[in-house]
């Protein structure tokens, strides 16, 4: 398996030795007189699982949008798949994905002819070592949707609506995914499962690219986090990296005799060697906590909203007066 | 065999798929029944008042012309609710992200609509023709009128229909639009004959296809002396071959690049902000 991924990963993409899917530079978005996007910078590896994060309105929709063809750019270089968005053939679209926020459609169609219908359009685009389209039944077992699978659309429930979404974005065996806030709507179990699958298509080599409000599920699947505000990327890393870019501190808390303390500190192991040598046995209920995504994000959005982050000139710009 | 070769024969399975669906679906069936309904009470309730000079009764007059109207109003307004539909729910999008799915879904489009437009031509005609004398009883040669009236018919609406549907900021649009349809129709010559309106309105009601294609079917179902009750007393096949050729012609030309602009709009923000604002209406 692992060979013949690596040759598909080589073999069907126009440039093997270049191993970046999504090159985004410099990417601009103007809506009459308000700019949405001001010089968005980031590129993907294939195989490379991104979450870009941003608050309500930054742009996440329009930047996958215009990656996906749906939308023109003001300005800015944009190549997906080795080609740019705005002139891509119907070849190059054969090897997209896309799911997108709301779809209310088919409603008549049952499960497994809609899959099968809209399987078959990438038949033609079937090479001997990707094989397009996805087997329909196996594809529907993957989703979990086997109960469903001879359901009319219509009465699908919404967590079931969405896993359907996601099976006809993922069809076309795509080598690029785009979900925007795939998991919205998913209870627990559905997500984790949902988690499981984009996992295994990475794995596969496939790229993925998503949005999510949901910070630990960001957490938990992402190669890279991209934090999208204020029109700019205002961060680029692994969870971990993001937490260390933030602040190097850590938060240390005990019980001593019963008692609880907490502690910030930018040295914790040090910390707690220290603590023990002083207290010993009397110490208790020891946890040691890193920022989390979440402390990051929102320190990040909120430096960035008064004006003393990275992102200060675009918040200036973006008409927000430092408070 | 070609991509696009290959979506247009994609685009006839989806049709027929969907003729399917719309053949099973109660709601559905329900609308066809009522649409029978509709047409054949007014018909029932003159089947036996005699149009005067023709030969034949209103009733008979009037079965051809609505099989006419029907084909007319199918292959306009049903083409545009559905294309304005499926922009709201996402179903032009999902063709779009997909390789030439634009291509099956315009394909599937114009299959399914013409199904839907012969079905629902066949069954007020199937229960009038019980009500009604001296419809279809003139043997094969009237007949094959049908064979040119009835594509050339579709020819002359879809198209423009695909335009509307286009246009139209929503499907809610499309259902305004009904009223001066409603008013096209009764100067159309179908409940009764054109040549008992001012002239002024009978030139208009002969620019729109709905008149024509009423005066096709009559020409081909209704006996020889019927035509004393028509304009000039003359089926004028080239004119009505005329007139829905200017219309087939100018919505060929136009709806391509229409419904290209129309595709190339189409993204998930516009979808999801016209979802928002119908919701508004809703809520």
């Amino acid at each position: 398996m692992t060979t013949a991924h690596a040759l598909s990963g080589a073999g069907s993409s126009p440039p093997p030795e270049d191993d970046t899917v999504i090159d985004v530079r410099d990417l601009r978005m103007r809506y009459r007189d308000q700019e949405v996007l001001k010089g968005v910078d980031f590129t993907a590896r294939r195989g490379e699982v991104l979450v870009l994060l941003g608050p309500n309105g930054a742009g996440k929709t329009t930047t996958i949008e215009v990656l996906e063809g749906f939308r023109m750019r003001s300005a800015g270089d944009v190549s997906v798949l080795g080609a740019d968005p705005a002139r891509g053939d119907e070849r190059w679209r054969a090897r997209l994905g896309i799911v997108l926020q709301s779809w209310r459609d088919h409603g008549k169609w049952r499960v497994r002819e809609l899959l099968a219908h809209l399987g078959s359009y990438y038949a033609p685009y079937s090479t001997a070592l990707v094989r397009r389209p996805w087997d329909t039944d196996e594809l529907i077992a993957a989703v979990g949707l086997t109960g469903q699978a001879d359901k009319r659309v219509g009465t699908l429930s919404g967590g079931q609506r969405r896993r359907l979404d996601v099976a006809v974005g993922i069809v076309g065996k795509p080598e690029t995914l785009f979900l925007d806030e795939p998991t919205a709507g998913l209870d627990p179990e559905a997500r984790n499962e949902f988690h499981g699958l984009v996992r295994g298509l990475a794995d596969e080599r496939t790229t993925v690219l998503l949005t999510t409000h949901d910070l630990a599920e960001a957490e938990k699947l992402a190669d890279r986090i991209l934090i999208l505000a204020g029109g700019r990327i205002v961060a680029d890393g692994s969870a971990e990296e993001l937490s260390r870019q933030v602040s190097g501190e850590a938060t240390v808390r005990w019980t001593r005799d019963g008692r609880p303390f907490e502690q910030a500190t930018t040295e914790p192991t040090r910390f707690v060697r220290r603590l023990f040598e002083e207290h010993g046995e009397t110490i208790g209920g020891l946890e040691v906590r890193r920022a989390s995504l979440e402390d990051t994000y929102l320190t990040m959005v909120r430096e960035l909203e008064t004006g003393s982050g990275p992102g200060e000139r675009a918040a200036r710009a973006f008409g927000e007066e430092p408070r | 065999m070609s991509p696009v070769w290959y979506a247009v024969r994609l685009g006839a399975r989806r049709g027929r798929t969907e003729l399917r669906q719309t053949f099973t679906s109660g709601q559905d069936v329900f609308g066809y029944v009522l649409w029978t309904i509709l047409l054949i009470v007014p018909l029932f309730l003159v089947r036996d008042e005699q149009l005067k000079g023709a030969g034949i009764s209103a009733g008979a007059f009037m079965l051809p012309s609505m099989v006419g109207m029907t084909l007319a109003f199918t292959g306009m307004m049903t083409t545009a609710q559905l294309l304005a539909t499926e922009r709201e729910d996402g179903t032009l999008l999902r063709a779009k992200a997909v390789p030439h799915g634009m291509v099956g879904h315009l394909v599937g489009k114009v299959v399914m609509v013409s199904g839907t437009a012969l079905v629902s031509m066949a069954l007020p005609f199937a229960v009038g023709v019980f009500l009604v004398d001296r419809v279809a009883r003139q043997g094969g040669g009237a007949l094959l009128t049908l064979v040119w009236v009835v594509p050339l018919g579709l020819l002359a609406t879809l198209p423009m229909g695909a335009v509307i549907g286009s246009l139209v900021d929503s499907p809610r649009t499309v259902g305004l639009l009904m009223l001066p349809v409603m008013g096209l129709i009764v100067i159309s010559g179908i409940y009764f004959p054109l040549s008992k309106l001012p002239e002024w309105l009978q030139i208009v009601g002969q620019v729109f296809p709905v008149y024509w294609l009423g005066l096709g079917l009559r020409a081909a179902l209704l006996p020889a002396g019927a035509v004393a009750a028509e304009i000039g007393e003359s089926w004028r096949y080239l004119e009505t071959a005329g007139v829905l050729g200017v219309w087939a012609v100018a919505g060929l030309l136009l709806a391509p690049s229409v419904l290209r602009r129309m595709a190339r709009r189409e993204s998930g923000a516009t979808m999801a902000e016209r979802h928002r604002k119908a919701m508004q209406r809703v809520g």
